[in-house]
């Protein structure tokens, strides 16, 4: 029963992420009608968002403090970040060690330009091609976006922890009645999720509750008929793209401490969240993040040792398997809608 | 002859005459001239050249023909791969029967999945592919170790127990594949003057077979099977509404593009002989895609140069560097010299798959065709011109 609890919160985490990539592609498939293959690349900038709001807080001058020497007996040559200088030690550190949370901020505005940029400079020109070439020049923009923060940041994966107060671990298992130490949980990972389920609330009620994602709604039900009543949907869809983007790039911020950014985790999470997209049922949001909670739980799960040891290797496929046998036991998906993408 | 057409036999000789002169086109500049590093007459290109003009042959007879994008197709390769070097191990370093079993093993393999992925078209026939692939590619990292040797790869070892033949050469060392006795590595070298040439048993093993895949897909192009597999492409609706079901031929157009592929498999481990995981990864199946776009999907001759084109230029873009940058634009002024060197420099040495993707996008966005549409507008422009002026000469008289 432990291992189980344990199991479904440590899929929680995998399962936030899936879901806010596919809630994005959801919605930019939903609105524009465009499959975005360079969605991983957007999540995998968000992460670089981080990195670079962290060195840019780090951004420090050198100045010799002639009372001290280092190992050769010169001056020594000390480091001091700008933000300690600005706002004094102590809230300087605090800036620096909470450089994620804030990069939040930071990526928000970056990633709606790189979304709005994207969707007019690109996107745009392709909402009459065929499927195949939106795939296939999105496939190309994704090489490209990655190849591009590969040439400013190197190869490597870069740390980017998360501030001090939240890297210890909760002990879940004492509230439940369990034994101490039996149900540990990471307290950044807890802040993941209940940082997804937020963006994903505010998602849906901005979809839900305003008038402007009345008329999203509107578009995506029947694009056409909204356009007749002389509603510019055009620019509605674009901002959309925009928030679709800046999803994805929340999703990897908050990734960031859990996982180091590196230049390709963009194309890892990519093709999972496809299938997850393709699970949940093609233009669906709900249908996109119920799919991502349980296809991050069924991971975790796969990953248990039992299950391991009865089917070798299960934890590698799982989530295929489920993509193939949902996509031909029930081909549009958990919650599809009738007519969507159906030939 | 061959049951060609005159156009079509024309090509073929064309791309016969092209893959069979291969070490002299590749290799226009001297040995020892700066130019040099552009050739790519060495055994080792050359045989990639036409092994992935193989793969890139299959792939369109699948996605030109029917329109089906796969984005799992590096599947098929690793499979034949894998089979080669098994066969290899097992029973003979001889590479005919690895190909053929390759080609088998592949062709079962595209079997199993065609019948699976091909229920639905589209997006979800790429994702489905697609994940197929990767889970294929996950398997072989990780359970199927005993079989594929996880992340080292399949190699040859000295203690393989080949029934055929023996598991140390005399001298203690493992031997080398070969057809008949002929090794896949003999390379004959002509030396004239500053030219060097090198002829490589291998390669034309490879452009033998490259050149009967190519007459197979022009015999499938102008076959009624390959009309009905453009029918599918056009209008599959149209299609059922006249009571044919489209599924068989898609199926077979599956297997016959993965056969292909499971041959161009076979051939790379028969000219080195290992198979390892990443030669399955989505990346891998990406490629081929793009080599199908870049030279032009549905033609016959596209994906050969579509494929030639990529590997020549990943070949040469990712051995340049800084170093070689500088001495070509050393006639420049300093200051602009490192300007200019400075600006190409994420383009090429590890930066080429920046190139690559920025190529693949424009060719997307500006050329849909890929290549051979492009040689065709360049070609009706100069028509025109020729037409124009003969008009305009014409005229003159008359004033």
């Amino acid at each position: 029963m432990d291992a189980l609890i344990l199991q479904t919160l440590n899929g929680l985490d995998k399962g936030s992420a899936y879901a806010l990539i596919a809630l994005g592609l959801t919605l930019i498939f939903g609105t524009l009608g465009v499959v975005n293959f360079a969605h991983g690349a957007l999540f995998m900038i968000g992460a670089f968002c981080a990195v670079t709001l962290q060195r840019i807080l780090s951004a420090s001058y050198v100045t010799i403090d002639d009372s001290r020497t280092d190992f050769l007996g010169n001056p020594m040559e000390v480091e001091t970040p700008y933000v300690h200088a600005w706002f004094g030690e102590s809230v300087g550190a605090g800036i620096i060690e909470w450089s994620v949370p804030l990069a939040i901020l930071f990526s928000i505005p970056v990633m709606l330009l790189i979304g709005f940029v994207m969707e007019r400079g690109l996107i745009k020109h392709f909402y009459k091609r065929p499927h195949a070439d939106q795939i296939l020049v999105t496939f190309g923009l994704a090489i490209v976006l990655q190849e591009i923060v590969k040439y400013f940041y190197g190869a490597n994966p870069i740390p980017t922890p998360a501030p001090d107060a939240l890297t210890g671990s909760f002990d879940f298992g004492v509230l439940l009645g369990f034994d101490p130490n039996v149900i540990i949980y990471p307290y950044w990972r807890l802040v993941y999720f209940a940082f997804a389920a937020l963006v994903i609330g505010a998602v849906f009620s901005f979809l839900q509750f305003t008038t402007f994602g009345m008329v999203v709604r509107a578009g995506m039900a029947d694009r056409e008929t909204v356009g007749l009543l002389g509603i510019n949907i055009d620019k509605r869809f674009t901002i959309m793209f925009g928030i679709a983007a800046a999803v994805a790039g929340l999703a990897g911020v908050m990734y960031a401490p859990i996982n180091s950014p590196n230049y390709h985790m963009g194309m890892d999470f990519l093709v999972l969240s496809f299938v997850v997209v393709v699970v949940g049922g093609m233009g669906s949001l709900p249908g996109a993040v119920l799919a991502g909670f349980l296809l991050g739980i069924l991971e975790s799960f796969a990953s248990m040792t039992q299950v391991i040891n009865l089917i070798p290797g299960i934890n590698q496929i799982i989530i295929y398997v489920v993509a193939i046998v949902v996509l031909l036991v029930r081909p549009r998906g958990l919650m599809g809608r009738k007519g969507v993408m159906e030939e | 002859m061959l049951g060609l057409g005159k156009k079509d036999l024309g090509l073929l000789a064309a791309v016969a005459a092209l893959t069979l002169l291969a070490p002299f086109l590749l290799n226009p500049f001297p040995s020892d001239s700066s130019l040099a590093q552009f050739n790519a007459g060495y055994p080792d290109l050359m045989q990639r050249f036409v092994i992935f003009g193989i793969f890139a042959i299959g792939f369109n007879i699948l996605f030109g023909l029917t329109g089906y994008l796969s984005f799992g197709h590096a599947a098929f390769l690793g499979v034949g791969s894998y089979a080669a070097v098994w066969m290899f191990k097992l029973l003979t370093m001889n590479v005919i029967p690895a190909i053929i079993l390759s080609v088998i093993v592949a062709g079962l393999f595209a079997l199993l999945i065609g019948f699976i992925s091909l229920r639905r078209s589209g997006i979800y026939f790429a994702i489905l592919t697609l994940a197929f692939a990767q889970m294929s590619f996950a398997l072989a990292y990780s359970v199927l170790t005993p079989i594929t040797n996880g992340e080292t790869g399949l190699q040859i070892a000295l203690d393989d127990p080949r029934i055929l033949g023996v598991s140390a050469t005399a001298d203690g060392s493992i031997p080398v594949t070969h057809l008949f006795g002929l090794e896949m590595r003999a390379t004959e070298i002509l030396n004239l003057g500053p030219w060097q040439f090198q002829f490589s048993a291998g390669y034309y093993l490879c452009a033998a077979i490259m050149l009967a895949a190519f007459y197979l897909s022009i015999r499938i192009f102008r076959s009624p099977f390959g009309m009905m597999l453009r029918a599918v492409k056009s209008n599959q609706q149209r299609l059922y509404y006249t009571g044919l079901n489209a599924r068989p031929y898609t199926l077979a157009a599956f297997v016959i593009s993965g056969m292909y592929a499971g041959l161009a498999g076979g051939l790379l481990a028969s000219m080195d002989p290992l198979a390892g995981a990443e030669r399955m990864q989505w990346t891998a199946s990406g490629e081929v895609v793009l080599m199908t776009i870049l030279g032009g999907a549905g033609t016959l001759i596209g994906p050969v140069l579509g494929a030639g084109f990529i590997k020549y230029f990943e070949n040469i873009f990712s051995k340049l560097n800084d170093n070689v940058l500088h001495g070509w634009f050393a006639f420049l002024p300093d200051g602009l010299e490192n300007a200019v060197v400075a600006i190409i420099h994420p383009f090429v040495g590890k930066g080429w798959h920046l190139t690559l993707g920025l190529m693949f996008m424009l060719v997307v966005i500006f050329l849909p065709g890929g290549l051979v549409e492009g040689g065709q507008r360049i070609g009706r422009l100069f028509r025109r011109k020729r037409g124009s002026e003969e008009r305009a000469a014409q005229q003159t008289p008359a004033e």
